[in-house]
């Protein structure tokens, strides 16, 4: 089972972010979850969410814990609080900075890999407003290959219609491109 | 919305549900508290893909008064609602059984205020407990999805006319994305075939429903729902059975898991079933002889059943998800140690009451339930309830 935490800020898609992976995830045959940390939205108040990918039926209903994946949407996150928290040894966090994977912040756990991509500035240049719910999915597909470009095409589509769709799209497959991965 | 697998929000499986099974009328406060459940039925019936009254009233009261007055007429009724909104239209709600209407409810079981609060627990259906109404418990997004179907099927047969609540954990699974099976449009018709209520209220043959009852009659009428309730675990049963011969998902009274050669089982309502079977798995590998046993239906409560599963255990080690100020114990800890006294063969009983407003139970909360609450067991410290993890 793969478990993937996804922090954000109100506004941001961080649970749209785990939404879509699931689906993709379930569409294709697996097992998956996701879900907010439940409580009243607030647009720029941090934010959690969640999911769960396996290849058989899941049985936990509680928050992940010990992640496999952490997403981290906003870059000024990493400097108030430690990403890495609770993450498993070998895990990989993927953060939205434009300052590479050795600027990453406050990150306590050396034993995991780090991946980087300025998905503000596709965001902003590919969709014209800085949600970067969709371009961190194509980081999240390169750094753990838990589902594919081709596998997220239909929940997208679905979310987002055909022209909107087609732009996030376009976001995800550059971040795709453009992710550095570190260890 | 065709048959098929797909990952969908468990609210939004639920009013797909409602939709297939063809409702009449769905009466419903549309703000807080509330779920998706309602928010998406709207939308179906706006798009005209469903032939409904959508009623959006201007409180829960108000809620249950129109699914009443709709299911009087004979017209295939649903609602849904949480926490504070099912107190305010507590008073409808006794009377809805009273009247032997058969409303389906989704109630996203959800705590009371104060401190006013939106997160889950089980507060709010164990405040209507007595109401004559069957309850059905799920622990999954396709279990709430069947269970609207189990639901009406229930609640309009001839020989049980009552309201049936599909409880389920609000958030907690009513936020949920996960794989749902869907079932399609010419099954669901099979499976509970068009409403034709047998005493419908019409001017051309007026009857009184509701009426004033002087001490002559009055309890006369409550060993009337009484026996409706009781008599509604047979037709219950065979719901399950045919639904299982349709689509290969069966669904009994009290659920067991790893229990047969247990010594001590962990007894859940709802969704804190899945995790216990989890948890088991792990304390198996740990070398503990742990079971679970799962309550699905709480009204009628299963006392054959339950007893049938868990005599001749050490123990039980009840997790519930409310408390009962001052009582002996948590409302399912209650029940269990009633349904085995002085049973042979009775396990003894250990309560905890644990997740009050959506506090999370992990994984490692849950084995530290059962270690310690073995250790309760086997020193006898088994009075009352110990709620998990309080502070101060």
């Amino acid at each position: 089972m793969q478990e993937i935490r996804f922090h954000g800020r109100g506004g941001q898609g961080a649970v749209t972010s785990a939404e879509l992976i699931a689906i993709a995830a379930i569409n294709k045959g697996n097992c998956a979850q996701a879900f907010p940390s439940f409580g009243p939205e607030r647009r720029g108040a941090p934010v959690v969410a969640f999911c769960r990918v396996d290849d058989k039926k899941i049985n936990i209903r509680a928050k992940v814990y010990n992640p496999d994946v952490v997403i981290v949407l906003d870059p000024g996150l990493v400097e108030l609080m430690d990403p890495s928290e609770g993450m498993k040894d070998g895990g990989i966090l993927i953060i939205n900075t434009k300052k590479g994977p050795e600027g990453a912040g406050k990150v306590s756990n050396s034993k995991i890999k780090i991946a980087t991509v300025d998905a503000n500035t596709i965001a902003t240049e590919e969709l014209g407003r800085v949600i970067v719910n969709t371009t961190m999915i194509g980081a999240f597909i390169k750094a753990t290959g838990i589902i594919s470009i081709d596998d997220i095409k239909d929940p997208l589509m679905g979310r987002f219609g055909a022209k909107l769709g087609a732009r996030n799209l376009k976001a995800l497959e550059r971040a795709y491109k453009e992710v550095l991965i570190k260890g | 919305m065709g048959s098929g697998r797909k990952g969908v929000e468990v609210s939004i499986a639920m009013a797909d549900a409602v939709a297939q099974a063809d409702v009449d009328v769905i009466a419903a406060y549309p703000i807080t508290p509330q779920t998706h459940i309602v928010e998406h039925l709207a939308d179906i019936v706006a798009d005209g893909e469903l032939d409904a009254e959508f009623v959006p009233v201007d409180s829960e009261h108000s809620a249950m008064s129109v699914c009443c007055g709709s299911a009087a007429v004979g017209a295939r009724t649903f609602t849904s609602t949480s926490s504070q909104g099912l107190a305010l239209m507590s008073e409808i709600f006794f009377i809805t059984a009273a009247m032997r209407l058969p409303v389906v409810m989704a109630l996203a079981n959800r705590s009371l205020s104060s401190p006013l609060s939106i997160w889950n627990d089980h507060s709010d259906v164990m405040m209507v407990r007595d109401a004559g109404w069957i309850h059905i418990f799920i622990e999954n997004g396709q279990e709430a999805y069947d269970a609207i179907f189990n639901s009406f099927r229930i609640a309009e047969d001839p020989d049980v006319m009552l309201p049936v609540a599909v409880n389920m954990d609000g958030f907690i699974l009513t936020h949920m994305i996960e794989p749902v099976e869907y079932v399609d449009n010419e099954l669901v018709k099979k499976y509970i075939p068009e409403f034709k209520m047998k005493n419908a209220l019409h001017p051309d043959c007026p009857i009184s429903m509701g009426c004033f009852g002087m001490p002559e009659i009055y309890t006369e009428t409550q060993m009337n729902r009484e026996v409706g309730v009781v008599n509604s675990y047979p037709v219950i049963i065979k719901a399950w059975e045919e639904w299982g011969q349709l689509t290969g998902r069966h669904y009994h009274p009290v659920e067991t898991y790893l229990s047969d050669d247990a010594e001590y089982c962990i007894v859940t309502m709802g969704s804190f079933g899945e995790t216990a079977m989890e948890v088991a798995d792990m304390l198996r590998e740990e070398g503990e002889k742990v079971g679970v046993v799962k309550i699905r239906l709480w009204r009628p409560f299963p006392l054959d059943e339950f007893r049938k599963a868990v005599l001749g255990k050490k123990g039980l080690i009840v997790i519930d998800r409310a408390i009962s100020f001052g009582g002996p114990g948590g409302p399912v800890a209650s029940e269990v140690r009633s349904a085995l006294y002085n049973k042979k063969g009775a396990p003894v009983v250990v309560n905890y009451v644990a997740g009050l407003a959506g506090r999370d139970v992990s994984r490692k909360d849950f084995r530290n339930i059962i270690l310690e609450g073995k250790k309760k067991a086997e020193s006898g410290d088994t009075e009352g309830f110990t709620l998990y993890g309080v502070r101060g």
